[in-house]
């Protein structure tokens, strides 16, 4: 199947199923899904549970592959790859962001960052813990190196999660569900991170059933039953770091609404 | 994956759940311990019988008479005496594996000394026959050479002879009577024991041969020719070497043997292969113990891998290949092994120290255990390692990052 390639795109699928057999039945999670997304998009993906958004997320971070239909991930066709070219894929071009931060316990921030790093094949020679270190102080955590996930906020470990994500240098950032463990004003301030990278050039994917999330994005993708139903450009587009500091000056002057906000 | 990143992993791993490593651990440490208590006393019951057998004369051949059949009628063993000291030189000088060789003339005769006597066995010897019989003179000194060579009447007592002649004095330099012929004792051997058939050793006189068969036995043949070869491994090349050169000394082109090779290695063989299976019984009861740490440490290897489905999931989710996944939990098993090897050994050489300090049994800790505790403890770390390391990378990563 030749596939129009496009140098500037990302993300090329095309007439992509997903079958799940159980027992006898037969559950189409996808029933044909195109998308193209851009290098340098922020794009979001809504849907609700069970629309078929997850098993997109998986198809597009190479966990998964496609029943029928093409993938082509950075020039890369990923459909038919063996799961160990996924993996190196994944290690190479993907890093990936999750609602439960899924840091390893017990294991400082530096280590937790650093992890990737190692299961790199390429064969480089990388500094890894200068990288890791690095990584972490543009999530804006570089004095927090050996602290451990328990010792972090819950929007602390999403940075260091994020960090873990950035340190390869990932052509692609899939955040599935970033802010669905987080509080509002923590929820906000993630996205600030997320803007501010994606205006350094890297590009987002995000999977979110919350709206006012989906607003930070460039643009959003709507999914229901398999199929994608909307595709549109965010029209008012918000951007976090203004939210963040018109949420401070409106404390300033509402101690009230603090207390209201914290009870 | 990085080796050293592998190994650091392995370690943080296992050192988050001390007290349940330490158990699982200990385990692999019973049972290297017991194989190693357990060798080491087969060992040292071995060496022990090694050393028994080897008193009775390392590596010895003994050359005998053999049967004649005047007549037809066959007379049995010893009936066909043609062995003498020419035998005996021609052996010496010819042979090429052994270290040693002696004709013995044998007698029994009263011995006489100042107002004892006792009946005792004679034995004319050469000089080597100290070195063949792995016994030496605890005092004085044994014949010279120059005695066998000119006949000298002296004579080398065992201990027994000493006590029923002498008391506790030392009889060096003094002067006995063997039958009619006058000697002078030039020294006595240390005290040996009973031989395996519970013979008293040390109940013998020792005299040059060639005093013997001109003074005691008048005869010029002898009673049999000892040998001793270099070395235990070529035995049978060395009893092949002996009947060649016996049957070239004695003409025999093409007749039957007059003469019998017998072997002291067959004995201490047979003797010492019974206590090899036992000491293999012995070993294969303690490794059960050691199969039964591998079975445990298979059991921990499954709960960790259940409790860190997550954590498998996330790696796979970064990049991890699920060969990556299964080096990472084999690794940590086997490091957890070894580690309990490491400490078995130590536990099985103090064990072994102290069963025979406690028993008095003869314990050897062979340095090959170094090897059995490492190698085994390796093995059982990778054998019960293998199937939950397996399981681990058989995961699929989007079911292992939902596992709750």
């Amino acid at each position: 199947m030749a596939t129009m390639s496009n140098q500037n795109s990302v993300i090329e699928i095309s007439k992509v199923k997903k079958v799940y057999t159980m027992g006898t039945n037969q559950v189409f999670a996808l029933r044909g899904v195109d998308l193209t997304v851009e290098r340098g998009e922020l794009i979001a993906v809504m849907g609700t549970s069970g629309s078929g958004k997850s098993t997109l997320m998986n198809i597009l971070g190479c966990l998964d592959v496609p029943t029928e239909g093409s993938y082509v991930l950075d020039g890369t066709r990923v459909d038919g790859m063996s799961g160990n070219a996924l993996a190196d894929l994944r290690n190479a071009k993907l890093g990936f962001v999750f609602q439960g931060f899924n840091l390893l316990p017990r294991t400082s921030a530096i280590d937790n960052v650093e992890l990737p790093l190692l299961y790199d094949r390429s064969g480089r020679k990388l500094d890894t813990r200068r990288l890791a270190a690095e990584s972490l102080g543009r999530v804006g955590l570089g004095d927090r190196l050996d602290h451990q996930p328990s010792e972090l906020s819950g929007g602390q470990q999403q940075r260091v999660a994020i960090a873990r994500a950035l340190v390869t240098q990932p052509t692609l950032l899939l955040a599935d569900e970033p802010t669905g463990n987080l509080d509002s004003r923590t929820t906000v301030e993630v996205m600030a991170l997320f803007q501010e990278l994606n205006e350094q050039g890297i590009t987002v994917v995000l999977v979110t059933h919350e709206p006012e999330v989906a607003q930070y994005a460039k643009r959003i993708v709507d999914v229901r039953d398999g199929r994608i139903v909307r595709d549109h450009p965010v029209a008012d587009r918000r951007w976090a770091a203004d939210d963040l500091r018109n949420m401070d000056a409106a404390r300033a002057l509402e101690p009230d609404a603090v207390l209201e906000e914290a009870a | 994956m990085k080796q050293s990143a592998l190994y650091k992993m392995a370690s943080t791993s296992i050192l988050k759940n001390k007290m349940r490593t330490l158990l699982t651990m200990l385990g692999i440490v019973i049972g290297v311990g017991a194989v190693i208590v357990m060798v080491a006393i087969g060992n040292g019951a071995q060496s022990q019988i090694k050393a028994q057998i080897g008193g009775l004369g390392t590596n010895l051949i003994i050359v005998m008479p053999g049967s004649g059949t005047p007549g037809g009628v066959n007379q049995g063993a010893g009936s066909f005496n043609k062995l003498t000291v020419a035998d005996a030189d021609k052996l010496k000088h010819d042979g090429t594996l052994f270290s040693s060789v002696s004709p013995v003339v044998s007698a029994r005769l009263q011995v006489i000394a100042n107002n004892a006597n006792w009946k005792t066995s004679i034995s004319g010897v050469s000089v080597d026959f100290p070195e063949i019989r792995n016994w030496t003179p605890s005092s004085g000194a044994f014949f010279s050479d120059v005695d066998v060579k000119s006949s000298r009447k002296v004579a080398v007592l065992g201990a027994t002879v000493v006590k029923n002649l002498f008391g506790d004095s030392d009889p060096v330099g003094a002067q006995i009577q063997i039958g009619k012929v006058p000697f002078t004792v030039v020294g006595v051997m240390e005290a040996k024991g009973q031989n395996a058939g519970g013979q008293d050793q040390d109940d013998a006189v020792l005299v040059p041969y060639s005093t013997a068969q001109t003074r005691l036995s008048g005869n010029v043949r002898i009673g049999q020719i000892l040998v001793s070869t270099a070395s235990a491994d070529d035995m049978a090349a060395a009893q092949d070497e002996t009947s060649a050169i016996m049957r070239d000394s004695h003409r025999l082109d093409g007749a039957p043997d007059d003469f019998t090779v017998r072997n002291q290695t067959e004995i201490a063989n047979a003797m010492s292969s019974t206590t090899k299976v036992m000491s293999g019984l012995l070993a294969a009861i303690a490794s059960i113990s050691l199969i039964v740490g591998g079975i445990g440490i298979m059991n921990i290897m499954l709960v960790s891998v259940t409790e860190r489905t997550r954590e498998i999931g996330i790696r796979m989710a970064i990049g991890a290949r699920g060969s990556d996944v299964l080096t990472q939990f084999l690794v940590e098993s086997i490091v957890m092994s070894l580690l309990g090897g490491i400490v078995g050994l130590g536990v099985g050489y103090g064990g072994a120290a102290l069963l025979g300090h406690l028993t008095g049994w003869a314990t050897a800790t062979p340095i090959s255990a170094v090897g059995i505790a490492v190698g085994f403890s390796g093995a059982v770390g990778m054998f019960f390692g293998y199937y939950p390391a397996r399981k681990a990378a058989a995961l699929n990563p989007i079911q292992a990052l939902r596992y709750e």
